[in-house]
């Protein structure tokens, strides 16, 4: 019983896209997760009051805290754009070789596109100067 | 030839007990998710956030509360039962039943914290 082979195996198959992208989906859905801490954080600094608040913008919106927010900025991003497309699977629909390839390049494009927008925007908000 | 049992098979729940429930609600979250990340994401993102002032004053407005609320709710319901799956996949035996309390207890503690901070902002 012991001995059966478990699901998922990540070492035997050849990386295609199809392997990427799912695996890319699970890996931001993790990162997500934790972002949903984060995000938590920043409500308690802000029912703390203003001082807290203000020490809470700081550290994110130092260098490291950029990099930090663009990261999970991607991965809400590319995990809401792959999220629709699997959900579009499970009603039977774009299953298809060539569908499944072509939603692919849309996901990727759309969410690369999108996150940049999210972090120009993201980076306006927190500085007093308006758009940079 | 099925091995199931005519009463498992009526049921429906499979090995695990509790048949579709957890693969169907991870998706009638992701649902319910799609309107509320556009429109947190939107209205965050077009506020000054490095005002105090400007951020408590629109998350402390009533409906603004509530829908904050229930993304909270939501994504952590829908982290959880994503979390849980990958602790599935890759861990065993005591390891997995650690990892999925410690997940548990976590999430509970997030949406606790994050519904309590937004009910200060909007009790106040």
């Amino acid at each position: 019983m012991n001995q059966r082979p478990l699901s998922p195996h990540l070492t035997v198959y050849k990386l295609g896209y199809t392997m990427l992208l799912s695996g890319t989906h699970r890996i931001t859905g993790l990162v997500a997760s934790v972002g949903l801490l984060l995000f938590v954080w920043w409500l308690m600094a802000l029912a703390s009051g203003p001082d807290a608040y203000a020490d809470a913008m700081k550290l994110l919106g130092s260098p490291f805290g950029r990099l930090v927010l663009a990261g999970f900025a991607f991965s809400v991003v590319y995990h809401f754009c792959n999220g629709i497309r699997h959900m579009l699977w499970d009603t039977g629909r774009g299953l298809e070789r060539a569908q499944a390839r072509r939603s692919a390049v849309v996901v990727v494009v759309a969410a690369l596109l999108t996150t940049a927008l999210v972090i120009w925007l993201g980076c306006a908000a927190m500085t007093n100067t308006g758009v940079p | 030839m099925s091995l199931r049992s005519p009463l498992g098979r009526v049921l429906g729940r499979g090995s695990s007990g509790e048949g579709v429930h957890h693969w169907w609600v991870q998706r009638v979250t992701a649902i319910a998710l799609i309107p509320l990340l556009l429109w947190f994401g939107g209205s965050i993102l077009s506020l000054p956030l490095h005002s105090y002032e400007a951020v408590r004053g629109w998350l402390g407005q009533p409906w603004v509360a509530l829908l904050t609320i229930l993304l909270l709710f939501t994504l952590v319901w829908h982290s959880k039962l994503g979390v849980e799956v990958v602790i599935e996949d890759y861990a065993h035996g005591g390891a997995k039943t650690t990892l999925l309390l410690l997940s548990a207890f976590i999430h509970v503690l997030a949406g606790a914290a994050g519904i309590f901070a937004v009910l200060m902002l909007a009790l106040a």
